[in-house]
Parts: structure tokens; sequence; C-alpha cells
């Protein structure tokens, strides 16, 4: 490519300025590595004190509370460097940091981490989730920072409106809730699967006694599902949203664009999931699953459609 | 099934039953399966899953190109699979069969709890079971005072005063509130039909068109005004407002920073200034039309969806006129003269423009021309644009490919007025004739066509806006439906519906609660009804979790 003249001559059409801060987005990078790397030791940490508060050995039993207060405390110190990140990558892009999929990446981790470290003060019972959670919210950060990174850009003017603040951070947040509730489904089904029950198999053994460590399965199913229905309140208040925005940026409000579609998707299966919960013979494992695969699709929503599917929605910011 | 959804909660249809003979069984059974639960599951989960190939193949509704590519790139697949309506899935018989068949079970299950809920609203609460410590949230207390005669009229006031709606049943009290938690419940599904039936009848009075503007030119809205037009069913050509409407002047701001690198020459803003007269006679009033930004007008909305260069050409079959100082103008009469639009191929306007010449004498030709805006040399060679708005007059550089032949212009078959067919017609310029193809500066010196066709000039550069105009009657209601249907949903998930009784036996005093689906604050209420009622004593939870 030809270099561009250094500075490019004043142009006759509408002149506009934006702010761009490209040192700043690098700094807000490294606190975002630096987060990865104490989000990856409280991971570890979390690891570490469900094999001991699993063990057989009352001793470690009993060294296992200590250990779960240091990977939460750690855990508050990777949240406030990700929160930092966050926030640096706002100010360098003079705009809110999600619009693109690097940025919703670093924003929807750090609400994951926000709603879990505001809900664990009042649902002691999601605590053991941690583990869960640090583990996705690193997988997720790893991928965006090696993956999906890109420059400051400035926002595309189809972006650029109050709906992006509104119908994105409902979003974002909804994902979080039904996020935690995945956690807690996930840990309900392998509590309930007949495979860990009664496998003798040596890894099955301690596998069994972590799960001793998880709240009953009844307890799980209703975190869940309390998870779920805010998740759900958020989605569907997405969804309406999305078409408000839509019919002003896209001239009508509903099109069946992919993204549309898949949004339609997921309301579906929580819909789905919510009647299963009060359907018998479908409440308990079935809507569990209905619960995962809810939030795969949500997962493949983000990821594969984002990247490989054809729509309006452009905005991955890769090429 | 858990403590917190007690029996009452889980639909508690029978399994039902094979049919009974005869038409009338048959059809009871029928129509008792369509509106279960189960069905409304299984038929959500259904619609869930008939939603995924309308995002994996292209929808002829969102993306007719896409359809045509597939046609062109896999021709007997495509025929298949557009034989099971897969281009058109949200319009299928079978997409459309599955929601038929979930509003139905909607409407089905709708009505009669509707009634059953209208009953309940008007009945006092049900009378207190015997075994009180049979449910979910008790409490009980052996202490002689509890006996107090008062207990029975203390507890009822206090339940009244909390919201219950309270009935004294002897020597207990059966209080019960949340009925809004149904009434949610309600709402929410009704509203969900309200949804269904305003987009039907919006769509069904709707219209959309489409029409490119160049710079300076008129719009006035009627069918032949339009580019493309695809109406609802019951559109009606009356009902166009006959409003006009002139693209004055198209803007856009580029970020033209040089040190935002990977981001220097995005697009920032694009405003189309407008001037609208709503009857023909009337002010021209102006406003402008921005991305997220329509322009509302009597009985549509004027939305921006593309925009592009439209150079400004002249042709003519005379050979072009050389004056002193090396200045070459071109002379009528012009073949063709006017605003071509071009569109856009890549970030940087890289544009591509064809022109038809059917009137070209001797031979008709027709041209396929590049505009790039601040041109710049690909190592191959072959130019491309580094900008994508003109840096100076200077940096725009058009090229022009000529071909001659019969452009099949008088078959009667409708032409794309964006492609020239090829096939069949003989390049003279550009590509692997030898001939370079011809460059032309805006406003600068006119250039002769190939074998003394004439001459060509480029004479202004102008901008075009692509401008949807829409109207769909049905928009408000499906958002007003849309809205019931969010605050229905919420009062139904969050308002706790629970039943609590307090009962006076020999011993001392009982409380307990019963919730209808999930309420985490049951053994809180009871306790701290037990507490207000003046017994500190520790709730004994009947802890059915463990
Ligand atoms: C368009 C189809 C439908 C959708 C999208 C839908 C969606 C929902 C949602 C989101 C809920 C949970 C919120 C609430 O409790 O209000 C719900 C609950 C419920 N739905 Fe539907 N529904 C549909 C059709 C039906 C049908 C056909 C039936 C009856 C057969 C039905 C019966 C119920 C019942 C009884 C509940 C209450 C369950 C509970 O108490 O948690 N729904 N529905």
């Amino acid at each position: 490519m030809p270099k561009l003249l250094q500075v490019l001559p004043p142009v006759f059409h509408a002149q506009q300025t934006v702010s761009l801060n490209d040192d700043l987005s690098q700094v807000s990078l490294y606190f975002i590595y630096a987060a990865m790397a104490v989000y990856t030791v409280a991971f570890l940490a979390y690891v570490w004190h469900l094999s001991q508060a699993a063990s057989t050995v009352k001793a470690n039993r009993k060294g296992a509370t200590r250990i779960e207060k240091w990977a939460f405390i750690l855990l508050i110190i990777s949240a406030l460097f990700h929160g930092f990140g966050v926030v640096l990558r706002g100010v360098a892009a003079s705009r809110v940091p999600w619009a693109n999929m690097y940025e919703f990446s670093i924003t929807g981790t750090f609400l994951v981490v926000a709603i879990y470290l505001v809900s664990q003060v009042f649902v002691k019972d999601i605590r053991i989730l941690a583990v869960f959670m640090s583990g996705f919210v690193l997988l997720v950060l790893g991928i965006a920072t090696n993956q999906f990174y890109v420059q400051v850009k400035s926002l595309m003017p189809a972006l650029q409106s109050y709906w992006l603040v509104i119908h994105v951070t409902v979003a974002i947040l909804a994902t979080g809730f039904f996020n935690i509730a995945s956690a807690a489904s996930i840990a309900y089904l392998m509590k309930g699967s007949k495979l860990v029950e009664t496998s003798k198999l040596k890894g099955f053994a301690l596998t069994r006694r972590i799960l001793g460590l998880f709240p009953d399965m009844n307890k799980l199913e209703k975190l869940a599902y309390r998870f779920n229905i805010i998740g759900f309140i958020l989605w569907t208040f997405t969804l309406i949203a999305g078409a408000i925005w839509a019919e002003r940026a896209w001239h009508r409000y509903w099109g069946w664009d992919t993204k549309e579609v898949w949004t339609f998707i997921i309301w579906t299966i929580y819909a789905g999931y919510l009647h299963a919960n009060a359907t018998r013979g479908w409440s308990g494992k079935r809507s569990a699953w209905l619960a995962v695969i809810g939030f795969c699709a949500i997962i493949f929503n983000f990821t594969i459609v984002n990247l490989f599917f054809k729509g309006l929605h452009v905005y991955s910011g890769l090429k | 099934m858990d403590s917190s959804r007690p029996s009452d909660h889980v639909s508690n249809e029978a399994p039902i039953a094979s049919p009974e003979l005869g038409v009338v069984g048959w059809l009871r059974w029928v129509w008792r399966s369509l509106t279960s639960m189960r069905t409304a599951l299984i038929l959500l989960l259904l619609l869930a899953a008939a939603a995924i190939p309308g995002s994996i193949y292209p929808q002829r509704s969102a993306d007719p190109n896409g359809v045509t590519s597939y046609f062109q790139q896999n021709p007997e697949l495509a025929k298949v699979l557009d034989g099971l309506q897969l281009f058109d899935v949200y319009s299928s018989v079978w997409f459309s069969a599955i929601y038929i068949l979930l509003f139905i079970s909607l409407i089905g299950c709708v009505v009669p709890r509707t009634i059953v809920h209208a009953k309940a609203m008007v009945s006092p609460p049900p009378v207190t079971p015997r075994k009180l410590s049979r449910m979910p949230a008790y409490f009980i207390s052996k202490t002689k005072s509890a006996s107090s005669d008062s207990i029975v009229g203390d507890a009822a006031a206090l339940l009244k005063k909390q919201g219950y709606r309270v009935e004294v049943d002897g020597d207990s009290v059966s209080a019960e509130r949340g009925y809004l938690r149904e009434t949610g419940n309600l709402i929410f599904h009704v509203s969900l039909i309200g949804v269904l039936v305003a987009v039907g009848f919006g769509g069904a009075f709707s219209y959309s068109g489409q029409r490119l503007l160049v710079e300076g030119d008129t719009f006035v809205n009627n069918l032949a005004g339009y580019d493309s037009f695809s109406p609802g069913a019951f559109f009606n050509e009356n009902n166009l407002q006959p409003f006009s409407m002139s693209l004055d002047k198209f803007e856009i701001a580029f970020d033209n920073n040089v040190d935002h690198v990977g981001n220097t020459g995005t697009p920032i803003d694009f405003r189309a200034s407008v001037s609208t007269k709503l009857t023909p006679g009337s002010e021209a009033s102006k406003a402008v039309i921005r991305v997220n930004e329509p322009l509302e007008l009597p009985g549509s909305k004027v939305y921006l969806t593309g925009n592009g260069y439209a150079p400004v050409l002249a042709f003519s079959d005379k050979p072009c006129k050389a004056l002193p100082g090396g200045v070459r103008v071109i002379e009528g009469p012009f073949s063709y003269e006017g605003a071509v639009p071009y569109l856009p191929q890549d970030a940087n306007y890289t544009s591509l423009g064809v022109i038809k010449l059917p009137d070209a004498k001797p031979n008709q030709y027709g041209v396929l021309s590049f505009f790039y805006p601040t041109a710049g040399k690909l190592p191959t060679g072959a130019f491309t644009s580094i900008y994508p708005a003109a840096l100076s007059p200077q940096s725009s550089l058009l090229t022009l490919n000529v071909y001659v032949g019969d452009l099949g212009l008088d078959s009667g078959i409708p032409s794309n007025v964006f492609s020239l067919a090829t096939h069949g017609l003989k390049q003279l310029s550009g590509g692997k004739t030898g001939v370079k193809p011809i460059q032309l500066l805006v406003k600068g010196n006119a250039q002769d066509l190939p074998n003394h066709m004439g001459c060509v000039a480029f004479t202004d550069l102008k901008r075009f806006a692509s401008l949807d105009i829409d109207y769909n009657p049905g928009q408000g209601w499906v958002l007003l439906f849309a809205l019931l249907s969010l605050g229905g949903l919420i009062l139904s998930l969050l308002v706790p519906r629970r039943r609590v009784w307090v009962k006076r036996t020999s011993e001392g005093v009982e409380v307990a609660a019963l919730a209808r689906g999930d309420d985490p604050a049951l053994e809180k209420i009871v306790v701290e009804v037990a507490d207000e009622l003046g017994f500190k004593a520790k709730s004994k939870k009947k802890d059915t979790d463990a």
C-alpha cells in the first residue's frame, strides 16, 4: 500500500473529529494481561481449595477455608485490574468500550465477575461456583487478547446511538446472569449423573467428593432458576431494545438478520426452559439441559455467528 | 419435585388418555393434547430449531443477492433447498405451521386459565389444611401463651396489613397474596398474541421502497418514483402521500487523522441534506437524514441506507476538440450526459460504474468504469483507492473500458443498470486489449474514445444516497404489546405468590407457608409472621431440601 500523505489536506466535506488514543489502549491491554495473570492464580487457588476441601485427610480440609479466602482476595485484585483495563479502553476510544468482539469480551467478562461478586454477598451458595467462573473468564480473556484484539477504532455511524449503551449493556448483563446459572446447571447435571454417582474409578471418587462440596441438587436447581429468570427478563428487554434500534438504523424493526435469528432462538430456548420447569417430566434434568443448551447458543451467537455468518451485525472488528 | 414448587404449580394435567371412540372424542383428545404444557414446550423448542436454517442459508427477505449467488454457485443443490423453502424459512409452510400451532395452543391455554384466575380473584383463600407441618415452611410454638384468644384476630390483622387476602376459619387464618403473579403471566401470554397480530396487520398494510438519489435530484412519492418497491398484501397505491424530496447535498466525515493508524479513513458521519415538499405546491422544508436518524414524513419515514460517488460524465460521437494550451474539451450533441451512480467496492470507495450507450452512432457501446477517490498504485501496477474521499481534485481518477456490440437492450428483457453483460461484446480498451484504459480527472481534459468513436469527459463529481422509504402502521402496536408482555413477564417471574396459615392449637400456635413457584423468602416469611405475633422461637423449617 502506498503511504498516505503525512498530513491530509483540508478536505471539502463535513468535518468531525474523533479522538483515539493508542498509547492508552496499550496501557489498557497491560491491565487486562495483569488481570489474566492474577485470574490464573485465583483459578488455581480455587482448584486447590476444592481438592483440599474434598480431601479425605482432616487436616487438609481444615486448611481449605484459608485457601478459599486467599483465592477470593486474588479474585478481587484481578477484578480491579480487569475493571481498570475496561475503563481505560473506553477512555482511549472516547466511547463505551463495547463496539467490537475484543471489547465485548473484556466488558462482558468483567460484568460476569461483577455480578458474581455482588451476588455472592447475598447468595452464599454460589461462592463455590467461583472455580467455574474464574476459569470461564480466563478462557474468554485468553481468546479475546489472542484472537479478537483490534486497535481502538471510531464507531461506525450505525453504532452511534444511545441504543448501543442500552441494548448492549443489557445484553451483556443478561449473558452474565445466564452464565452463572449455567454453572449451577452444569454442577447440577454432574451431581445427578449416574456415571459420577456409581462409577468405581478412582477419579470419580474425588469428583464425587468435590461435588459433595456444592450445594445439594435442589439448591443448585433453584439457583439456576433464579439467575435464569433475571437473565430472561434482561434478554427479553434486549430483544425489544434491539428491535427499536433496528427500526432506526436499518429501517425495519425485525428482518430475520442472522443476529436477530439467534437472539430469537436463545429467547425461545429459555422460554422452553421456563416451561420445562413447570412441566411434569421436564423439570429437573431436562430443564437443566435446556439451560445449558441455551447458554451454548449464547456462546455460539457471540463467536461463530459473529465471525462466520453473514449479516448486518458485522462489527467483530476483524477482517 | 422440589419443595418450592408445590403440586399446584406444575401443570397437573392427568396423563392424556388415548382417544375415545368417535369423532367428538377424538377431537377432544387432539384439543387437549394441543393445549397441554408439554406440547407448548415441544413446539417452542421446535420453533427454535426451525429458525436455525434461516441463519445458515441466505434468505430472500434479508439477502436476495445472496440467494442469487447461491443459485449461481450450486444450481442443483439450490433447487432442492428452494423446494424445501430453505431460502424463505420464516414464511415457509413448516415454520408457519409450528408457530400457528403454538399460538392456537397458547389461546387454548390462556382462555381457561383466565377463567380460573378470575374465579380465584373473587373467592376467599382456600381453607386451612389439616396438617400444616407438611408445608415447605413451618413454625411451631408450644408456649401456652400462644393459645390466647386474640391470636387469630391479631394474625388476621397483621396479614391483611401485609397485603394478604385473609379468611378467618375458626381457630385458624388462611391468607394468600401475589395474585399479580398469575395476572402477569396471563398479560404476558395474551400480549404475545397481540404482538403476533400487530406484526401481521402491520405487514399487510406496510410498504418499503428504495430510491437512489444523486445530489440535485428529486424524488416524487409515487410508484414510478421508486427503484424497487415491496408492498404488503393490503397496500393501496392511493395511500402514498404526494410528497417530494430533493437531495441537496450529501456529506461524509471521515477520520482524517493520520495518527489514527487503522482508523484513518473510517467514516464517522453520513449526512443527507434534503428539501421536502409535502404537497406539490407547498413550501419546501429542509432536513438532515443521518444513519439512526430517519426523517419522519406523513405516512412514511425516510432512512439513509447507502451512499457512493456519482461522477458526471458526458459522451459524444464527435472527437474531442483541442483548444490552445493543450486543453481538450467535449462538444455536443451528447449520446449521454449525466451523473452515473458508481457502486462502492471496498472501504476506500473504489467504485464500479456501468454506462450503456444504445444511441451512440455508428455502433452502440457499453462502458465499465472504475472510480478511485484518491488513486494509488498497487505493487502489481493496478490502481486502487487509498483514501475514501478525494483529497484534492487531482487525486481522484476515473478509468474507462469500452465494449462495443449489441447491448441487448432491445430484447425487452429488463437489464440491471449496474452490470454489463460483456459476453458477446468486443472490448476496445483496458484489460488484455493492449490499449490503455481511458483515464480522466474531474474537470480535467476530455479524452478520445478508441477507434475514433467519439469523446468522453468527466465534468463533475457528485455523491448519491440510497434512501429507504418505509411505512408500517403496526409498529407502534408491536412495541406496545412487546412492552406489555415484558411488564407481564416481570410480574409473573418476580411477584411471589404465597399462602400463609396461622393456626391456634391446643398446645400453641402453628405458622406455615406455601409458595406457588419459586419463592426464596418463604422461610423468612414464616419466621417474620411468628415474630410479629410475639414468638421469638427459632423456626423449625421443614427441610425437604436435605
Ligand atoms: C408463543 C408461545 C409461548 C411463549 C413464548 C411462552 C413463554 C412463557 C414464558 C417466558 C413463561 C415464563 C414467565 C411466566 O411465568 O409468565 C411462561 C410461563 C408459562 N406458560 Fe408460556 N409461553 C408460550 C405458550 C404457552 C402455552 C401454549 C401454554 C399452555 C399450554 C403456556 C403456559 C404457560 C404456563 C402455565 C406458564 C407458567 C409457568 C410458571 O408458573 O412458571 N405457555 N411462558
